[in-house]
């Protein structure tokens, strides 16, 4: 089998999955995640034969794998798909495959695999656990079976299914389908618990949200493809095609952009949708809604890291035009957003009690991350810290939803009502959680930076030494900030989650969570720790050289100019150094001695700015009254009563009057007198003369004869007189 | 030879007895009998004609056989149906028949 083919078939067997479980294997949930699980090992079989196979291929970034197939007519030519492995591709691939994989095996465990059926569950809302009865006759309430596992194995295998299709296809076409088929399931699946209003709310807001980003990216697509007349990505990334788009002004030239850089705008807003920045941020911290695979889904491995994707696919069209290292207008423009959502959604995070939202907004936080990186050129940066964040997020996010069920074990255990979820009712939980708590730390300790030892470290580091080394100030210092705020809210969650004594009889019971969950926690930290060690500049002092700059060669090799690696700056390597064990310190120091019921110290120290930051800025507050609340007025009085009620009704009602009134005057001057008179006429006529001769039939013989008779005569008569006039 | 016209007038004389007869009686077997004498007055004129006119060929002869069956024929069938009335009614009266009335 050829490698290209390979790569065709990897996206199937989940769909394939999919299609199974949907159609036949529901009511076995067995069968169904075995299902799921052996397709998504396929899948992950598959990507790394074609990963291996593409580090050892030399030049893949000019000589990629690339298969093309004939797929719909357009007039004259073909719209064509096809798959394409190249070094981005191919890393993407790499992380995606492995991600996937931990989360599938996670969910068996996360929906109680193995537990009875409750004891009222319904379909629709979380498992309220089930009763069971011990050897000693003692009555356990324990979690029970999620009452619609299969559907869940399915609704990610179609998941599954668009992330794989998006990473290997050779266009933007099909990126677009894996695109929006992931923007299906991701509503499905934040409102898998569907008969929680809150699910419902964050369903609808997330597909609607994310909408607005694809409908301004689905623009950028039918410009590009206007202009150039291909979606491939070969053909657009020729560089003649590049200097022609840079040299081409916009449609209406906007702002004085080039065809390029409107395009590259008109994308990465599909982007902000997707990765949730700065504005579109809203619906991912509601998106938590759902199931804690389905965070780990969206937020680490697949959806928000294919808007990254994306864009930086789209690289060379936003640097379309650059002169000598200068950023474009639209690299600019994902410079400030991805800056400014990097310290904003960090601030968020700080004030956040939810151990999934924290995360949340630490996503969108690190996203922005990625974003500024590519604002400011630094391809292979952004490129790594996707890779990195992809495992220790989808990490933390397991060990989050790890928390949450051996929490949640503690809440059924004692029959306490506290939320699960809410931070300051953990605490102590290292003890009952050993396996829980050394990953997790691994991840806190990845996406905080932590020196030397984690990878996000090196990826961070290398984000924040090419803003420092290409003079991008304001860049360098918000990120920096950032990153403090970072290391401080991880190790605020990491104090409050696990160390000190537990401040609920629930925490204090809480357990260790099943093999299918912890397993994967364990394989996401060794990849959390030894991925960073791919990416070490090679002039880092000491240990830069041991092991080659693995990721900057191979993934830099995806540009026709490969960038240069900058030289070590120990300035940028000291402040990421400080921020990082600051931050964690401080957080240690703030949150160590936190009591069950007392204030957040924070809220404390920072008074009315808590309160802003705890209502995330107000923002969801602005979107209703600015968007949410004219729309619906605008809905019920403009399109309800004016346009719907009376233009389109009143139209429809005018034709039916007209025509009921023409009607009636066919009816009162045509139908009536003439069509109906002249049958009654006839009817009516036919009976009145046959009323009148009906007297002749007397029924006597000899009337008739008599008749007879008197008939004949006056024929004869007749006859006889006619004859004499002639 | 007795003249022709002296068949006609005995047979026209007997078709108007007949025709009285007829329509004059009340007795439905009376009202056959005058049908009868009907009958055999067109018989007597269709004889004399051809007595008279063309005595070679038959064709008056085999007319005047053909009223005879159909004379009896009717008789059969007439007679059945009046029997047959009386029966149900006890009347042979040709006035109490109106079943056919509108």
């Amino acid at each position: 089998m050829s490698i290209e083919f390979i790569t065709w078939l990897l996206p199937l067997p989940p769909l394939l999955a999919f299609f199974v479980i949907v159609l036949f294997t529901n009511r076995y949930k067995a069968l169904s995640h075995s299902l799921a699980v052996g397709a998504a090992l396929l899948s992950w079989l598959g990507s790394m034969i074609v990963f291996i196979q593409a580090i050892r291929t030399e030049h893949l970034g000019s000589h990629p794998f690339e298969s093309v197939l004939n797929w719909l007519p357009t007039g004259e030519n073909w719209l064509q798909i096809g798959i394409l492995v190249d070094p981005l591709s191919a890393a993407t691939l790499f992380f995606v495959a492995w991600t996937v994989l931990m989360i599938f095996i996670y969910s068996v465990g996360y929906h109680n695999y193995g537990q009875p059926p409750g004891d009222h569950d319904k379909k629709g809302l979380q498992p309220h656990g089930a009763t069971v009865t011990d050897d000693h006759g003692h009555k356990h309430l324990v979690p029970s079976i999620e009452p619609m596992y299969s559907r869940f194995f399915a609704f990610i295998g179609l998941f599954a299914f668009g992330m794989y299709t998006l990473v290997v296809s050779n266009n933007l076409l099909t990126l677009f389908v894996g695109w929006e088929i992931m923007g299906l399931c991701s509503y499905l699946l934040i409102g898998f618990w569907y008969q929680k209003p809150s699910a419902r709310a964050a369903m609808i807001k997330a597909f609607i949200t994310t909408r607005v980003g694809d409908v301004f990216m689905l623009l950028g697509i039918a410009y590009l493809y206007s202009t150039v007349g291909s979606l491939s990505y070969s053909e657009i990334f020729k560089p003649e095609t590049l200097q022609k788009l840079a040299s081409t002004p916009a449609i209406g030239s906007i702002l004085g952009l080039s065809a390029a850089g409107m395009i590259g705008i008109l994308l990465f807003i599909g982007t902000i949708g997707k990765s949730a920045q700065w504005p579109l941020h809203v619906w991912l911290p509601d998106a938590m809604e759902g199931p804690t695979p389905v965070s780990a889904m969206i937020h680490a491995a697949t959806m928000v890291s294919a808007g990254v994707y994306m864009v930086i696919r789209m690289f060379p069209l936003l640097q379309a035009g650059s002169e000598g290292g200068h950023m474009t207008s639209a690299m600019s423009v994902l410079a400030v957003i991805g800056t400014f959502t990097a310290i904003f959604a960090a601030t968020i995070a700080v004030a956040q009690n939810d151990i999934k939202r924290v995360l949340a907004y630490s996503t969108i936080s690190q996203l922005g991350y990625m974003i500024a990186a590519l604002g400011i050129g630094a391809y292979v940066a952004a490129t790594s810290h996707l890779i990195m964040h992809a495992f220790f997020k989808a990490l933390l996010f397991l060990g989050s939803g790890s928390v949450i069920h051996g929490v949640e074990h503690g809440v059924l255990h004692t029959d306490e009502n506290v939320d699960p979820q809410n931070m300051f009712n953990m605490g102590g939980l290292r003890k009952k959680m050993p396996i829980t708590f050394w990953t997790f730390l691994i991840g806190g300790f990845a996406l905080s930076g932590f020196p030397l030892v984690t990878a996000g470290f090196w990826s961070k580091d290398e984000i924040l030494a090419e803003a420092f080394g290409n003079g991008h100030w304001v860049v360098f210092i918000a990120l920096a900030s950032a990153a403090f705020v970072t290391a401080f809210y991880t190790m605020r969650q990491i104090t409050l989650t696990f160390l000190g004594e537990p401040r609920t009889e629930s925490a204090h019971h809480a357990q260790e969570t099943s093999w299918t969950m912890t397993l994967p926690l364990v394989i996401l930290a060794i990849f959390a720790v030894s991925l960073g060690w791919t990416g070490i500049s090679e002039s880092f002092p000491v240990i830069g050289g041991l092991i080659p700059n693995f990721i900057h060669e191979f993934v830099g090799g995806t540009l026709i100019e490969m960038p240069e690696a900058l030289p070590f700056n120990i300035v940028p390597m000291l402040v990421s150094v400080v921020a990082a064990l600051g931050g964690l310190s401080l957080g240690w120091l703030v949150y160590r001695n936190q009591k069950a019921g007392a204030e957040d110290p924070l809220k404390v120290a920072l008074g009315p700015v808590h309160t802003l930051l705890k209502n995330k800025y107000y923002f969801d507050e602005i979107y209703e009254t600015i968007f949410v609340r004219p729309a619906y007025w605008l809905a019920d009085n403009f399109t309800n009563q004016i346009l719907d009620r009376g233009i389109i009704d009143g139209i429809l009602h005018f034709i039916a009057r007209v025509a009921s009134n023409v009607g009636s005057i066919f009816r009162n001057y045509i139908d009536k007198p003439l069509v109906n008179g002249f049958g009654d006429f006839v009817g009516e006529g036919v009976k009145k003369v046959g009323r009148s001769i009906k007297i002749m039939q007397t029924g006597k013989v000899q009337q008739y004869l008599l008749m007879a008779l008197v008939l004949v005569f006056g024929a004869m008569f007749y006859f006889v007189f006619a004859l004499f006039r002639h | 030879m007795i003249p022709l016209s002296w068949y006609l007038i005995f047979a026209a004389v007997l078709f108007c007895v007949g025709l009285y007869g007829v329509l004059a009686r009340k007795n439905a077997i009376g009202i056959l009998l005058g049908i009868e004498l009907m009958l055999n007055s067109v018989n007597i004129n269709l004889i004399a004609f051809w007595r008279y006119r063309s005595p070679d060929g038959i064709a008056g002869q085999a007319f005047a056989i053909i009223v005879f069956a159909v004379a009896a024929a009717e008789v059969a069938v007439g007679l059945a149906l009046i029997i047959s009335i009386y029966r149900r009614r006890s009347s042979v009266v040709a006035d109490d028949m109106n079943l056919m009335k509108w």
